[in-house]
C-alpha cells in the first residue's frame, strides 16, 4: 500500500513540477501576477507532497516493509530505531528523496519570501527551481523509484551499510545537501538576471544572505565528512582526497570564489563576468558531485550502486551547463563592468587575485579527479590519482589564500600606496616572521607546515588589528568601555565583522589539518596481554580482550590502559564489529581528545593463542597533533556565520559598509 | 556576438562526453601485474588435510580460487561451477580453493553447502591473498603446468572463462 501511494505522490510531484515551471514561465512573459501567484501556491503543495513521501519511506523503513527493495536492502530486524529512520539517505533512492525534500523547502521559502517582490525577475526564478524540481522527480518516478518493490518479500532485510550505523548519521548527508540545494537560489536569481537582461547587481544583494547561507551548511558539511571519516572509518585520518570527497568540495571552493567576489560587484559594478560565471560552475558542480557518487564512473570509496541514474545526472549537467553559458554569451556585451582596477594593488585586485587562485585550485582538484578518465580514454591504462598529487597543488595555493585573508581585508580600496601597505602590513608580518621563526626548530623537517602556521598567525594578527582598531575608534567617539565598543561595532557591520570571524574559524582549521598532518607519529605492533607500547608521549598497556553480542552484530574490543607520563589518563576500548548480515568485520577505532593532540587506538587484528591460550592485539596508534582545533574552527566559522548573516533592525546598510 | 563566442557554451560538450565515455569503463576491473609471471608460491593447510603447497602442484594446471562465505551472490553462484570444473578435469588439472577473511565455521558450512569435492583451506594472516593482490572476492587465477600465471578472473568464474582460459592449458 505505502509503495503504490508513494510511486504515486512522486509521480504527482513530477506533474505538479512540471506545471509550475510553464506556469512560472508563462508568468513572465505575460506578466501575469495571477499565474505567478498559482505558482506560489504550487511549490507550497510540492513541499507537502515531498514531505509525505519521505514520511512515507520512514513509516515502511521503521515498520520494515521488506516488500519495498529500498527497505530491504537497508533495514533489518535487528536494526535499532534510529538507523531504521537515519536510514532515509543510507543510500541512493533515499538519498534523492531527501534532496528533493531540501529543494522543494527552498522553492517554497524562496516563493513565498518574494512574495509581491521582485516581480521582473520572479517568474525566471520560480522556473529554474520548478525545472530542477521536475528533474529530481523525474529521476525518482523512472530509474530510481524508492518505493519500488521486491519479490518474493524477504524475511529479513539486510541491514543499514554498517560504515553508517553511527551516532552522527543523522547529520552530514542533510547538511552537506543544504550547502549543495542552498546554491540553487543564486544560481536561479542569476539565470532570471540573464534572462530577464535586468544585468544590475540587483539579484547578488538579493541573494547574499542565502549564498553565505548556503556557503555555511557547505562547509559544516564537508566538516562534518571530515568528521565522520576520522571517528568511523577507522584510519585515523579525515580526509583522503577521494573523488566524493573531492566531488563536495569542489562547490565549495568555487562557491568560496563567488562569495567573495559578488562583493566588488556590489560596491564597484565589477567583475560582473566572473561572478556569473562563478555561480552557474558553483551550481553545475553540485550537479557533478551527486552525478560523481551515483554513476560508477569513478572509483570511489563512498560511491552509491551503480545504476542508470548516471545517465540522467549526465543530461542534466549537460543540460544546464550548455544553458546557462549560451545565456551568459548572450548577454556578455551588456555586462561590461563600470569601473576599473585604479591600481595594481588595491582591494579590489585582492579579490580578483582571490578569485583566479581559488578557480585554480578548484581546477586542480577537478583535473585529479576525472584524470583517471581521461588517461584510459587517451592512454587505455588504468591510473589513479592520489593524496600526494592534490597536497602538492592545493598546499601553495593555500599558503596564497592565507596570506590575501590577512592582508585583504586591511588594504584600501581602489588604490594602496606602499606607504599605506607598509603602515598596515608590518606588525601583523613581523609576527608573522616571529611565528615562523619560533616554530622552525620544532617544525624544520616541514617546512611548507612552518610557512602555513607563520601565515596563519599573520592572518589572526590582522583580524585582531581590525577589531582592535574599530574597537577603539567607537572608544574614541563613544566612550563606550572596550568589550561593549567591539559588540556595537560589530553589530553596526555584521558582514565585515562575521567575516573576520569567519576567517579566524578557517585559520584554526588550517592549523589542526596542518599539524596533523605534518607532525603525526603512529606505530603498529602486535601485543601480548600484558605488554605495552610507547608512542609520542603515551604509553598503551593491552590488558586482554572481551566478547559480546548486540542487536546485529558481534563485537570483540581490546582493553587499553593508557598513561601519560605516568599518570593515568583513562581506558581505551577499541573494537572489530562483525554484523551478522554480511559476515564483514569492521573496525571500531577509539580517539581521546585534547587541546593538544588526539590519541587513536585502532585494533587491527585480535587473535587467541591456542596453545598458551593468551590474548593477542594488534594495534595501530596515532598521536596527531591539534586535531580538536579543526572542530573547534568549525564551531568558530558557525559563528561568524550567524554573526554575518544576523538580519539588520534597519534596512540593509550597504553605505555603512562601503565605508568600512 | 561574434561565432566565436557563441563556441564558449559548446566547450562543455566535450566534458560530457567524456564522462559519458566513462559509462563503458569499469573502474574496479584492475589489470594484475602478475599475468605472465610465476605465481607466488605458498604453503596451506587444507580442511580436512593437510598441507598443500603450490610447488607440489607443479605439472598440472592450477586454478587457484579465492572466495568467502559472506561473499554474496558472486561466490555462492559460481562454486558449482568450481566443482563440476573440478570433476571433469581432475586427472589432468586441479582446482584449488582459498577462503579469506572467514570464519572457519563458515567456510566449512559453505563447503558442505555446495559439496565441494577440491582442496580447499583458509588464510590466516591474508598472507597469500596479499602476495597475489587480491582485492576483492571471488578472484580465480589461472596457472599453468609451469607454474606461471596465465589468467586472473576478477568476479565468478563461469563455463565460459573455463572453456576460453583453462582448456587450452590443459592439452598437451
Amino acid at each position: 500500500m505505502i509503495a503504490t501511494v508513494g510511486s504515486f505522490v512522486l509521480f504527482l510531484g513530477l506533474v505538479l513540477s512540471l506545471y509550475g515551471a510553464v506556469i512560472s514561465v508563462l508568468a513572465g512573459r505575460r506578466d501575469r501576477p495571477d499565474l505567478l501567484a498559482s505558482a506560489r501556491r504550487t511549490a507550497l503543495v510540492l513541499v507537502a507532497l515531498t514531505l509525505l513521501a519521505a514520511g512515507l519511506l520512514i513509516a515502511a523503513l521503521v515498520n520494515l516493509d521488506f516488500s519495498i527493495r529500498y527497505v530491504a536492502n537497508n533495514t533489518s530486524r535487528g536494526t535499532p530505531l534510529y538507523y531504521r529512520i537515519t536510514g532515509l539517505w543510507g543510500a541512493l533512492e533515499g538519498s534523492i528523496i531527501l534532496w528533493a525534500l531540501w529543494l522543494t523547502g527552498y522553492t517554497a521559502l524562496v516563493a513565498w519570501r518574494y512574495r509581491g517582490a521582485h516581480r521582473e525577475l520572479m517568474p525566471t526564478v520560480l522556473a529554474v527551481f520548478f525545472t530542477a524540481c521536475a528533474f529530481f522527480f523525474l529521476v525518482m518516478t523512472v530509474p530510481a523509484n524508492p518505493f519500488a518493490r521486491v519479490w518474493p518479500v524477504p524475511a529479513d532485510g539486510r541491514g543499514l551499510n554498517v560504515l553508517l550505523e553511527d551516532t552522527y548519521m543523522f547529520s552530514h548527508p542533510p547538511v552537506l545537501y543544504l550547502g549543495f540545494v542552498g546554491f540553487t537560489v543564486p544560481y536561479a536569481f542569476a539565470i532570471a538576471s540573464l534572462v530577464t537582461g535586468r544585468l544590475t547587481p540587483e539579484w547578488v544583494i538579493i541573494t547574499r544572505r542565502w549564498t553565505v547561507v548556503a556557503w555555511y551548511f557547505l562547509s559544516l558539511g564537508n566538516i562534518l565528512g571530515a568528521w565522520w571519516s576520522y571517528h568511523v572509518l577507522g584510519w585515523g585520518g579525515y580526509w583522503a582526497w577521494d573523488p566524493v570527497e573531492n566531488a563536495a568540495i569542489m562547490p565549495w571552493i568555487m562557491g568560496t570564489a563567488f562569495l567573495h567576489s559578488v562583493m566588488i560587484q556590489e560596491r564597484r559594478g565589477m567583475l560582473k563576468v566572473w561572478n556569473l560565471a562563478l555561480i552557474i560552475l558553483t551550481f553545475s558542480l553540485t550537479l557533478f558531485g551527486t552525478f560523481l557518487t551515483r554513476s560508477g564512473v569513478i572509483s570511489s570509496v563512498h560511491a552509491f550502486s551503480q545504476s542508470s541514474i548516471g545517465a540522467y545526472f549526465l543530461a542534466f549537467l549537460g543540460l544546464v551547463l550548455v544553458v546557462s553559458l549560451s545565456l551568459l554569451v548572450w548577454r556578455s556585451d551588456q555586462l561590461r563592468g563600470h569601473g576599473e582596477l585604479d591600481a595594481p594593488v588595491c582591494r579590489e585586485s585582492a579579490f580578483l587575485l582571490n578569485n583566479v587562485v581559488l578557480v585554480g585550485m578548484c581546477f586542480a582538484v577537478f583535473l585529479g579527479t576525472i584524470f583517471p578518465l581521461l588517461a584510459e580514454l587517451v592512454r587505455g591504462v588504468k591510473v589513479s590519482v592520489g593524496a600526494p598529487f592534490f597536497n602538492q597543488v592545493s598546499i601553495p595555493l593555500m599558503a596564497i589564500l592565507l596570506f590575501l585573508m590577512g592582508a585583504g581585508p586591511l588594504v584600501a580600496w581602489r588604490r594602496a600606496t606602499l606607504d599605506h601597505l607598509r603602515r598596515i602590513l608590518l606588525r601583523p608580518l613581523g609576527l608573522a616572521a616571529l611565528v615562523g621563526v619560533a616554530l622552525y626548530p620544532v617544525g624544520r623537517d616541514y617546512p611548507a607546515a612552518v610557512l602555513i602556521f607563520a601565515l596563519c598567525a599573520f592572518v589572526l594578527a590582522s583580524v585582531i588589528e581590525e577589531f582592535w582598531k574599530g574597537a577603539r575608534a567607537r572608544q574614541r567617539i563613544m566612550g563606550e568601555p572596550l568589550a561593549v565598543a567591539v559588540g556595537s561595532l560589530t553589530r553596526r557591520n555584521r558582514r565585515r565583522y562575521g567575516g573576520l570571524v569567519v576567517h579566524v574559524g578557517v585559520v584554526l582549521l588550517v592549523v589542526g589539518v596542518a599539524a596533523s598532518s605534518g607532525f603525526s607519529r603512529e606505530r603498529e605492533v602486535t601485543l601480548h596481554q600484558g605488554e605495552a607500547v610507547d608512542v609520542g608521549r603515551y604509553h598503551l598497556l593491552f590488558q586482554g580482550l572481551d566478547a559480546a553480542r548486540e542487536s546485529n552484530h558481534d563485537r570483540i574490543w581490546a582493553n587499553v590502559a593508557v598513561t601519560n607520563q605516568g599518570k593515568p589518563v583513562g581506558e581505551m576500548q577499541p573494537a572489530r564489529k562483525n554484523y551478522l548480515a554480511n559476515n564483514q568485520p569492521i573496525s571500531r577505532a577509539v580517539m581521546r581528545s585534547t587541546l593538544r593532540d588526539d590519541l587513536y587506538v585502532i585494533l587491527t587484528q585480535a587473535d587467541v593463542d591456542r596453545t598458551t591460550g593468551t590474548h593477542l592485539a594488534t594495534l595501530k596508534v596515532l598521536v596527531r597533533p591539534l586535531v580538536i582545533w579543526m572542530w573547534i574552527g568549525g564551531l568558530v566559522l558557525t559563528l561568524g556565520t550567524v554573526i554575518a548573516v544576523w538580519p539588520d533592525r534597519r534596512p540593509s546598510g550597504v553605505d555603512e559598509e562601503a565605508a568600512a | 556576438m561574434s561565432w566565436k563566442k557563441a563556441l564558449i557554451p559548446l566547450a562543455a560538450l566535450p566534458l560530457i562526453g567524456l564522462l559519458a565515455y566513462g559509462f563503458t569503463t569499469d573502474p574496479r576491473a584492475i589489470p594484475s601485474p602478475l599475468i605472465k609471471k610465476p605465481a607466488p608460491p605458498f604453503t596451506m593447510t587444507v580442511y580436512d588435510g593437510g598441507p598443500l603447497s603450490l610447488e607440489g602442484l607443479r605439472g598440472k594446471v592450477v586454478l587457484l580460487n579465492f572466495w568467502a562465505s559472506w561473499c554474496f551472490p558472486a561466490c555462492y553462484e559460481e562454486a558449482p561451477e568450481l566443482e563440476r570444473a573440478w570433476r571433469a578435469y581432475r586427472d589432468r588439472g586441479l582446482v584449488v580453493g582459498v577462503d579469506i577473511q572467514d570464519t572457519e565455521a563458515a567456510g566449512r558450512q559453505f563447503i558442505d553447502q555446495f559439496k565441494l569435492t577440491f582442496a580447499n583451506g583458509p588464510d590466516p594472516g591474508g598472507k597469500i591473498a596479499i602476495d597475489y593482490g587480491v582485492y576483492g572476492v571471488p578472484e580465480t587465477f589461472v596457472i599453468d603446468r609451469q607454474g606461471v600465471i596465465a589468467h586472473k578472473q576478477v568476479g565468478g568464474v563461469t563455463d565460459q572463462m573455463v572453456a576460453e582460459q583453462v582448456e587450452p592449458l590443459l592439452k598437451p
